[in-house]
């Protein structure tokens, strides 16, 4: 299974293992606390003591950037699973059951698909305001309609399959057919995009936070830090790129091993 | 004729019936509104008095349906009422705050769309010709890592580029008044540029493999094997088959270019309607989000019609029913 | 090539394909020569290589493939060494291409007219008026009705064997000194395969252009070929003028190609009814398809469905098995009234008739190992678990010649004829009284088909087991019937024991089906034309 694994693909399980640690080991690794205000210098240079830093209020960058990671990763990965709790579960019924159920179902979700995401959380957001579970309901259901299309897609190409005819003539049930004619057949079509939408979540929270719409201070947050930090750029100061640089590792890691999955999975398919 | 004729009515049909499912949507958001909307909106200090008040001047005390039908009547008309900001003898209707914003953003698309489509679809069939070069390759590389990157980090390595290492254009994009063309140019050249990097990757890689996927089909090995030569496989052969799956991530890219220009805008300091947006979002001015909203659905839903016509338009089958 | 009127030689040809494994021969040193206008016919089953040879005599290797070896001259030309744009200079103008199905290799978005003389305008600077009134002339020269009209129309307009014919028609437009027949009549219906074999033969015959004609159809080729090649596994088996090759094949190989054709079950007469069907009527939204269906299945005995495509058979099978509710009529199971639809069935009626798939690809989970394919209509029907389960599976893998040797193989690491063979081990796990087989031989090579077949008449023997046979092939029909339905349209034609249905005297509709199968007889086709021409 390694022996294919191209440099794109190792360069993309080191990152995320790499955020993995620094995620779950933050307090450790991190040298102040998140709302730590360790220096009376708004602004600060980089120095020893503070890595990249202080920023608007005198607090560690280099802290805040290390648990950001936590933040953003721990909320991102929440509603992503929502995300696929609600998809795939409505996508897999939608496509086996066919009939009413499909077209009410499809109605909904084209209905809000005609509204670009964004817009959708904003909306809701609007209503319901700022707070993390909120956000992660949010996105979640926000995002679940994607999920739900391609769910819903893939699986209509497998339900169509003799083999699902078959199970049904033999009279298995509903529950039968999801689980174990359908859901091996699309499973790693699902986790390809699982690793796809987890990106895009993480940059939605980032953007949303960017907004000042997102995860509230004085929690950190790589899209807040970016905005905080944003009057440097004209003093040509490159310390507020680096949150926006943490997302874009991050996310460019997933995509790598994501493409290397999906070579993986269709070449399984071809050996077998 | 009839045939074609039945399916544009049906795409019309469908798509108003969809901004119609789009508006319930977006009104029932603030029938759903939390008891305590009120006090977030006028702050902890609210008297029990002002609160009712305001639910009264927001008719939160009619039913639901009626109010939803003269906020409808109201959005065909153009009139979304007034903003959550009124104040008694202050009065801000909603249009007043979003018309002046609209031209600004239609402005900034208007000009990306101009750049972007060309550049992307040429470059997509370029990747598609040489598929597998050095080209190919890097164009491949690209767009993953532009739909990795988040558009504010594309948006200040420009501005940190090309505004204050070699200062050759403004970082901030503000408006006055009656700016010229090119003073207009000069002033939106970076959130353009952005916007374009943004979008163009993905319409690329989707024009590419649009046009890889017609190659795959019996017809187009009939071509190699009648001796076209490549540049005739791809126009003549390949690519009006491809136009209808190419019209449509161009529609998507569209609209998604009005959402990345809700980030780019506050980015550059630009008064678009996405600016307005947010900050309707940030106070929970309710009329304003739903009347942007409808906005961009109505955007929306045009532009996936129009590729819809599109891929009628290019579909022989039923442009020449049997 | 000294030979004065040689066309095309290939020698020592080796072809192979990338796969994860590396590179692998698919073609292995093969050699072969053709003369200006002979038609030369290559015949193998899939995988033989045969696709792979007919386009590297145009140079061309498909996606994936290299030419790793031998040479390849036409006219005096050395293919490997000519540059790309040499090559296609020839493609097209002087080598042709016919294809299989002319329903994908038409471009959808272009007029036919477009089409057949792209090569002619564009690449040969040949006037379009010429062009268009020379290409005319040939849609006229190979019968095609109503030429202007039908060159105005997009390829979606027009039937299979009419694009058929307009594509050898493009083919031939550039007068091209050889055309690479590639199956071409492989996905028509028999009645058409005729009409498009004879125009196809007049054509080449009258333009003296040579040919390599690919199929699997032993009895096709010998219509069409002056010589035969036979090609297995990418190397030549034998090689003759066709009359000899028919009348004296060499290889053991070669006699086996026809050996479906040799099976004849006897047919035994009805003792007892098993399926009744009255008057039974079914529709896709408005379009009907079946219409006053009555017939009846004897117990333990075959009785063949057989059509052609859109005849409606596969449609019976779909209401017999209550995937599709009839809107009329009603089934009979042994004497009792059939519940219209599977939701409806109790276990046991379900457990009672079994169906079996075409294409053994999509009806087995590819996810799946053949043990749970096999052994879940065990746990569903019987309860079985663990050992008496596993005993039990075996015996079934036993039973189609298999072997539990098999049981933890995925189907994707089985071959068509193991994966068929699979697929009635599911059906029989159920112990069906009625299995309804909708053409399990015909996606399957004619070895193969014989084996299944025997297979199918073993197992009846052994288990009683009815079969209701859908099939489009008359050879499958004498090999495995008692009795036979033949359907047109939704409609039943005729129905009757074997020995009646298929012989004389016919009603209109058999006699034309039974007489477009084509026999292995190089006279076939010409004795056809002509007592057609003689009947009028």
């Amino acid at each position: 299974m390694l022996r294919r694994t191209t440099p794109a693909a190792w360069f993309g399980f080191t990152v995320i293992v790499l955020y993995a640690l620094t995620a779950l080991f933050a307090p450790l690794i991190a040298p102040y606390g998140q709302t730590e205000v360790v220096s009376p210098v708004p602004y600060g240079p980089w120095s020893a003591q503070f890595l990249f830093g202080t920023d608007q209020l005198g607090r560690d960058i280099f802290s805040r950037l290390i648990y950001a990671a936590r933040n953003t990763i721990a909320i991102s990965l929440a509603a992503t699973l929502l995300t696929f709790a609600i998809g795939t579960t409505l996508g897999i019924v939608s496509a086996v059951l066919g009939g009413v159920a499909d077209v009410v179902i499809s109605r909904i979700v084209d209905a809000i698909m005609a509204l670009p995401q964004l817009i959708v959380i904003l909306v809701m957001l609007s209503v319901v305001g700022s707070s993390v579970v909120n956000l992660i309901i949010v996105i979640g259901i926000a995002d679940a309609t994607n999920v739900f299309r391609l769910s819903r897609s893939v699986a209509m190409n497998v339900a169509v399959m003799d083999f699902v005819e078959d199970a049904k003539v033999r009279g298995e049930s509903l529950t039968w057919i999801v689980f174990h004619e359908v859901l091996p057949n699309i499973l790693s079509t699902l986790v390809a995009e699982f690793g796809m939408r987890f990106c895009f979540v993480v940059l939605t929270i980032s953007a949303l936070s960017f907004l000042g719409l997102g995860i509230q201070p004085p929690t950190a947050d790589w899209g807040s830090m970016v905005r905080e930090n944003a009057t440097l750029i004209s003093y040509g100061d490159v310390t507020p790129l680096l949150p926006a640089a943490a997302i874009a590792l991050l996310a460019i890691g997933v995509n790598f091993a994501v493409d290397w999955f999906l070579h993986y999975a269709s070449g399984l398919r071809d050996d077998q | 004729m009839r045939l074609i004729l039945k399916t544009i009515m049906e795409r019309l049909a469908l798509a108003v019936l969809t901004l119609f499912i789009v508006s319930v949507l977006i009104f029932s958001s603030v029938a759903l509104l939390p008891g305590d909307f009120a006090k977030a909106v006028l702050g902890q200090s609210a008297t029990p008095e002002t609160v009712a008040a305001f639910q009264k001047q927001v008719g939160l005390d009619r039913p639901a349906t009626e109010r939803y039908f003269v906020w409808l009547g109201g959005a065909v008309k153009g009139d979304f009422g007034n903003s959550f900001s009124s104040r008694p003898g202050a009065e801000r209707s909603v249009v007043s705050i979003i018309k002046p914003r609209l031209w600004n953003t239609l402005t900034l698309a208007g000009l990306t769309a101009a750049v972007a489509i060309p550049l992307a679809i040429s470059l997509g069939i370029a990747a598609a010709l040489w598929r597998n070069s050095w080209f190919d390759r890097s164009v491949n590389a690209s767009t993953l890592t532009t739909i990795s990157v988040p558009e504010f980090f594309v948006a200040y390595v420009l501005i940190l580029l090309l505004a204050v290492k070699f200062p050759l254009f403004r970082p901030l994009s503000t408006v006055r008044p009656q700016m010229g063309f090119a003073e207009t140019l000069e002033n939106l050249a970076l959130p353009v540029i952005t916007l374009t990097l943004v979008i163009t990757a993905h319409m690329m890689r989707m024009t590419r493999a649009a046009i890889i996927g017609v190659l795959a089909s019996p017809y187009v090995e009939m071509a190699r094997l009648k001796g076209a030569p490549p540049l005739r496989i791809i126009l003549r052969h390949a690519l009006p088959n491809a136009l209808a799956p190419i019209a449509n991530v161009v529609a998507f890219n569209l609209a998604y270019l009005i959402v990345g220009a809700v980030i780019i805008e506050a980015v550059f300091v630009y008064p678009g309607i996405g600016q307005a947006l947010v900050d309707a979002v940030r106070t929970r001015d309710v009329p304003v989000v739903q009347a942007c909203a409808l906005l961009f659905a109505l955007t929306y839903i045009v532009l996936n019609l129009i590729a819809d016509l599109i891929a009628i338009a290019t579909n022989p089958r039923l442009m020449h029913p049997r | 090539m000294t030979n004065e009127d040689g066309l095309l030689s290939i020698s020592g040809l080796k072809i192979e394909a990338e796969t994860p494994d590396g590179w692998q021969p698919i073609v292995n040193g093969v050699s072969l020569t053709l003369r200006k206008g002979e038609v030369l016919g290559l015949i193998g089953e899939s995988g033989a290589g045969k696709s792979t040879v007919g386009l590297a005599a145009m140079g061309f290797t498909r996606p994936g493939c290299r030419i790793a070896g031998g040479r390849i001259v036409f006219d005096g030309i050395d293919l490997m060494d000519l540059p790309q744009s040499q090559l296609r200079a020839l493609r097209g103008a002087r080598i042709a291409y016919v294809a299989q199905s002319a329903a994908l290799a038409f471009n959808p978005a272009h007029r036919i007219i477009d089409q057949t003389i792209e090569t002619a305008v564009l690449d040969m600077g040949v006037p379009r008026a010429e062009a268009r009134r020379n290409a005319l002339g040939l849609f006229a020269q190979l019968q095609l009705p109503d030429p202007e009209q039908l060159a105005r129309r997009y390829p979606h307009q027009v039937s299979g064997g009419q694009l058929q014919r307009a594509m050898t028609a493009m083919a031939m437009t550039c007068r091209p000194d050889l055309i690479i027949f590639d199956e071409p009549t492989t996905a028509l219906d028999v009645t058409t395969q005729v009409e498009v074999l004879a125009a196809i033969r007049k054509a080449v015959q009258e333009h003296g252009t040579a040919a390599i004609y690919i199929t699997h159809d032993l009895a096709v080729v010998s219509q069409m070929a002056d010589r035969i090649m036979v090609l297995r596994n990418g190397v030549e088996v034998e090689e003759a003028p066709t009359r000899q090759m028919l009348a004296a094949p060499r290889q053991d190989y070669t006699k086996s190609l026809w050996s479906v054709r040799h099976l004849h079950k006897p047919a035994a007469p009805r003792e007892d009814v098993i399926l009744d069907m009255r008057d039974v009527g079914a529709a896709y939204g408005k379009f009907r398809v079946l219409d006053g269906i009555t017939l009846s299945v004897p117990r333990g005995r075959t009785l063949a469905v057989v059509g052609e495509s859109g005849s409606g058979k596969s449609t019976l099978a779909r209401v017999v098995s209550g995937l599709l509710r009839p809107e009329q009529g009603e089934v009979l199971f042994k004497g009792a009234a059939l519940p219209p639809t599977v939701d409806r069935r109790s276990r046991e009626q379900l457990r009672q008739i079994q169906l079996v798939y075409q294409s053994a690809d999509t009806a087995l989970n590819p996810r799946q190992r053949v043990r749970d394919l096999v052994g879940r209509r065990l746990e569903l029907y019987f309860r079985m678990k663990g050992r008496e389960k596993e005993r039990r599976i075996g015996e079934l893998l036993d039973l189609v010649e298999l072997g539990a040797k098999y049981m933890d193989r995925f189907p994707g690491e089985l071959s068509g004829g193991q994966k068929q063979r699979v697929s009635i081990a599911r059906a029989l796990a159920a112990k069906p009284e009625l299995m309804i087989c909708d053409e399990i031989t015909s996606a399957l090579d004619q070895i193969i088909q014989g084996e299944i077949l025997k297979l199918l008449m073993r197992l009846q023997q052994e288990t009683g087991v009815t079969y209701l046979f859908i099939t489009h092939d008359i050879a499958t029909v004498r090999a495995i019937a008692d009795e036979v339905v033949v359907m047109n349209r939704g409609r039943i034609v005729q129905q009757g024991p074997k020995d009646s249905v298929l012989s004389p005297p016919y009603p209109p509709y058999t006699d034309r089906l039974l007489a477009s199968v084509p026999e292995i007889d190089p006279d076939w086709l010409t004795r056809l034309l002509a007592r057609r021409q003689e009947a009028g």
